[in-house]
């Protein structure tokens, strides 16, 4: 298949990038990243600069691949990070648009590179359990009810890729740090450091300069592991609890 | 040089106990004196860097990946193994130290093995600590599946996800000591060199890969977790930025690498689809409790399957051969990788693959979906379940414990594996060579620790399905934390070891000129196209098996393509800038070197056992020959500028387990 791809480019250091267009020869069973690989070798070959982007595992859950594909974050298959699309969903003659997430909490570091470590940072500041190593009780000394524990489950299954961020006209990352929070406020053993966890990873995220939640929704929609919205409305009860009780 | 296990004295199952007890400490306000840099951020380095940061050592923690939380652990799937016992199987410390040394084929040391299995209950307990969210039974109670090569149910899940959450819970606790300022987290900085200074690790050059600036950096010590070299074929499971070049570096400063040749091809692979195939994804071996594997029985069968005129499912029964549980009735379905790959290899090579290359056979789960559907009924109280109910059940239970997994099978091949039976290929996996240990971790080379996939230490020839995560959070968590006070005791005298000294300039020269030796080539090929040809190399003579006359024509290949790399390798922009397409480069000539290693130790070793199948020591019935009498060592290589590689022995006993040959028979 015959495709043409408007890809932003954008050098390192540099505040303004442009669309160019690449044509590319695919064929319907490589994965997206592959038929990029393609067009990176013939870049090289001709002796110019090959597209930078970012990707690990290739298999949807290291949370590295990172491009929004005709307006949509990793593309318009639901549930699918970029490096789990292929190419079978677009058609010959295509023209496909590829642009890096975009946000100011992530600045783009080179075409569609961007530096997500705002994400971590507010990891750092409350997004885990106080235990250290050689601390913990057996295993089963804390049953955990099985429904509870396949939503904390749910919850957790965020890959912290930030395409809830690309996807919000507000670029909040209130579904990001609420995927946190109910991960392990929904189980007992985090349930004890609750109020305290989630002001600090509120206060961080606004910190970090990320946009306020005004319901939109966007987030669940492209969020490649589907975590629901529901989890903002939790975070929105204890935060508001948290705030009553004074931490 | 001897090499020195430092296996401490005693019966096996106190050694670890007694040890602890006895061995030196570093006291509290020493220990905030005294700084340790960790390389890596999977489950083997961010456990150690956490604990490590806890205990109050300054840490200086490194990964090339744009965050801790990206490490390839996090593509683990299928679960970590530990002898809690909690189903009452039987299940033992001892039974899951016999089983690594059996499924290792007597390769591996009995005290470090011994030690593992011991800690394998701690891990279960911090991880639950830290809210892993294992998955429970319905009274909340933490819930077990089984896994290749063994016959009791001791492997903990988190969904398909276990690997994510186990390493989502070491990035946590190593966020904590980030936020404590315990550990200084360096991000995007790929270690390029080691730095020995009078015989000790003191420290790394590492390059920022924003900036392309090289930076040192210094410590006491330096533990490297650093992950397997899978990626030296080119194509495996393993993430893509998977690499060598660390332990490369440490081997061309002095460390050995021990059994390199030894490389576990994973049965249940999805199969290469084309040559612009960039990686190979994994089934996980937990779909070998369900799922059945087979190809058909007549040649004839095989060519309307691979022409489309006949659909597997359609295919009798009695016209199938489902030759694992053939070949071997006691384990069926469920032997170990390393049996089960290459059983799959000579199907295929009789002629009977299943897709259009020839190279796939089935993995059939229309069977368990019918178990399921009518227990299922029958728990529900169906009077007279009909067809179509009990398959809609059955599909539920399926979905509930393997969803996540036939989705992403079904995402890459197009096929729905409800309806037809998954295609799957053995891929290269993991490595259980890696750089020489002794019990406390620490290589020949003083102030050198490795841990995690990095180190050769536990499994021996092959590794058991969901015991690397056990053996890196083992390491990490409940070994190195402890074990590092062997060698920092005796430094606590010692002030904060300088970046100004000549071994850091020269290390930071020499890797300055390595960069800019590769960008000025400026040849006609590009990085990936040389890598392509090196995997295929490893991959024709040192794959799945191997004879003395291809691993020497292998060796022969890869010094020609080494040749032609640095006369002829097209690497794109600058050192001192971003530049993706320079650390790729970087990595491939570290693996090209690595995979002459590889070779040589494959040829060197006269036998077959485990994940190492030499064409000429097999039994009649095609099964692998051990030579117990030559070759109960570990093969520790010494790198020689310009010259052959010296080997290193340490010849393993055996106290506690009889060396028998493997039967799943
Ligand atoms: C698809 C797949 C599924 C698997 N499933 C299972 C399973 O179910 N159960 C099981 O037990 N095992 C499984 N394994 C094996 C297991 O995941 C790995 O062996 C294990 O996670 C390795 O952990 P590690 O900490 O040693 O290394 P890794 O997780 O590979 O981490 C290496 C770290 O080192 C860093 N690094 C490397 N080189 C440098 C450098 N030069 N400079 C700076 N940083 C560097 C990386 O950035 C990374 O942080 C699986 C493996 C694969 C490929
Ligand atoms: S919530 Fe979804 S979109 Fe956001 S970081 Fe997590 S996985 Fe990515
Ligand atoms: S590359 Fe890992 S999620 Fe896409």
């Amino acid at each position: 298949m015959q495709l043409t791809l408007k890809i932003w480019r954008q050098a390192p250091g540099n505040g303004q990038g442009k669309f160019e267009n690449y044509n590319v020869v695919a064929n319907e069973h490589m994965s997206f990243l592959e038929m990029l690989d393609v067009l990176n070798q013939d870049l090289i070959e001709s002796g110019k600069d090959p597209v930078a982007f970012e990707h690990d595992c290739r298999e949807g859950i290291c949370g590295t691949c990172s491009m929004v594909i005709n307006g949509r974050p990793h593309g318009p298959l639901q549930g699918t990070t970029v490096c789990q699309l292929h190419m079978r969903f677009f058609k010959d003659g295509d023209t496909i648009t590829i642009e890096p997430w975009r946000a100011a909490s992530f600045p783009i570091v080179k075409d569609l590179v961007v530096d997500r470590s705002s994400f971590d940072r507010i990891i750092q500041v409350g997004g885990y359990i106080s235990v250290n190593t050689g601390q913990a009780p057996d295993g089963n000394a804390i049953p955990v009810e099985r429904g509870e524990a396949s939503k904390s489950m749910d919850a957790a299954a965020c890959i912290g890729c930030g395409a809830c961020v690309a996807a919000c006209p507000n670029a909040s990352a209130m579904l990001f740090v609420s995927a946190k929070v109910s991960h392990l406020a929904l189980l007992p053993q985090g349930e004890v450091e609750d109020d305290k966890r989630v002001t600090a990873m509120v206060n961080q995220m606004d910190k970090e300069g990320f946009g306020n939640c005004s319901n939109v929704g966007a987030c669940e929609a492209e969020c490649p592991k589907e975590i629901s919205i529901a989890n903002i409305a939790r975070l929105n009860r204890q935060y508001l609890r948290a705030s009553l009780s004074g931490e | 040089m001897s090499l020195h296990s430092k296996v401490p004295p005693g019966e096996l199952a106190e050694k670890w106990t007694n040890y602890r007890s006895s061995m030196p400490l570093v006291a509290p306000n020493n220990k905030r004196r005294l700084e340790v840099i960790v390389v890596g951020t999977g489950l083997a380095g961010a456990s150690a860097a956490a604990s490590l940061g806890e205990l109050g050592y300054q840490v200086k923690c490194f990964t090339f990946h744009d965050s801790p939380r990206r490490a390839h652990s996090i593509a683990a799937q299928g679960g970590i193994n530990a002898a809690k016992n909690y189903q009452n199987d039987g299940d033992s410390v001892y039974r899951l130290f016999y089983d690594t040394i059996k499924g290792g084929d007597y390769r591996s040391r009995e005290a470090n093995v011994h030690r593992l299995a011991e800690v394998s209950t701690d891990i279960i307990d911090q991880c639950v600590a830290q809210g892993v969210p294992f998955a429970r039974e319905y009274g909340g109670l933490l819930a077990n599946r089984s896994f290749g090569g063994v016959q009791v149910s001791r492997t903990f899940y988190a969904r398909g996800q276990t690997g994510q959450q186990l390493l989502i819970g070491a990035y946590q606790a190593l966020s904590r000591q980030i936020n404590s300022g315990a550990v200084s987290m360096y991000n995007r900085h790929e270690m390029l060199d080691l730095v020995v200074v009078d015989g000790k690790a003191r420290g790394i050059i590492a390059r920022n890969l924003l900036t392309g600036k090289l930076e040192r950096f210094a410590a006491h010590c330096v533990v490297l977790a650093t992950g397997g070299y899978g990626n030296v074929y080119y194509l495996s499971t393993n993430a893509m930025c998977c690499n060598v070049t660390s332990a490369w570096r440490a081997v061309k400063r002095g460390a050995y690498m021990a059994n390199p040749c030894f490389t576990q091809i994973h049965p249940t692979c999805i199969p290469v689809s084309g040559d612009y195939q960039s990686k190979l994804t994994l089934m996980s071996e937990s779909l070998r409790n369900d799922g059945r594997v087979w190809v058909p029985k007549e040649k004839e069968d095989v060519d309307a399957i691979r022409n489309g005129n006949t659909r597997p499912e359609d295919l009798p029964e009695e016209k199938r051969d489902y030759y694992l549980e053939r070949r071997y009735p006691a384990f069926g379905n469920l032997v170990p990788r390393d049996v089960a790959s290459r059983a799959a290899k000579q199907a295929c090579d009789e002629g009977k693959g299943v897709n259009q290359s020839g190279l796939a056979v089935f993995l059939d789960f229309a069977d368990a979906i019918e178990r399921y559907g009518r227990s299922e009924a029958k728990s529900q109280g169906l009077e007279n379940p009909n067809n179509s109910d009990i398959t809609k059940l059955g599909e539920g239970v399926v979905e509930a414990k393997y969803g996540n997994l036939f989705e992403m099978y079904e995402k890459i091949t197009g096929d729905n594996p409800y309806k037809t039976p998954m295609m799957i290929y053995p891929a290269v996996h993991y490595t259980m060579g890696g750089l020489w240990v002794d019990y406390n971790l620490e290589s020949n080379l003083p102030g050198l620790f490795v841990l995690g996939e990095a180190n050769y230490s536990d499994h021996g020839a092959n590794r058991l399905g969901a015991s690397a995560l056990m053996q890196g959070l083992a390491d990490g968590y409940f070994v190195v934390p402890y074990t590092i006070g062997t060698f920092l005791s005796d430094e606590i005298r010692n002030p904060a070891i300088s970046t100004d000294q000549r071994a850091f300039e020269e290390a930071e020269q020499a890797t300055r000129d390595r960069l800019n030796k590769l960008i000025s080539v400026k040849g006609n090929q590009t990085v990936e196209a040389f890598h392509r040809r090196l995997g295929l190399i490893m991959w024709e003579y040192c794959g799945m098996s191997r004879n003395a006359d291809g691993l020497r024509k292998g060796q022969k290949m890869i010094q020609e393509l080494r040749e032609e790399y640095w006369n002829d390798v097209l690497v794109p922009g600058n050192a001192d800038e971003f530049n993706p397409e320079l650390e790729k480069a970087v990595r491939v000539a570290d693996f090209m070197e690595m995979g002459e290693m590889m070779m040589e130790d494959a040829l060197n070793r006269d036998e077959s056992c485990g994940g190492h199948f030499r064409e000429e020591y097999q039994t009649p019935e095609g099964e692998a020959l051990r030579r117990d009498d030559e070759f109960t060592y570990v093969a520790a290589w010494e790198w020689v500028e310009n010259a052959d590689s010296v080997l290193h022995k340490e010849e393993l006993t055996f106290e506690n387990v009889e060396l028998k040959t493997r039967s799943y028979k």
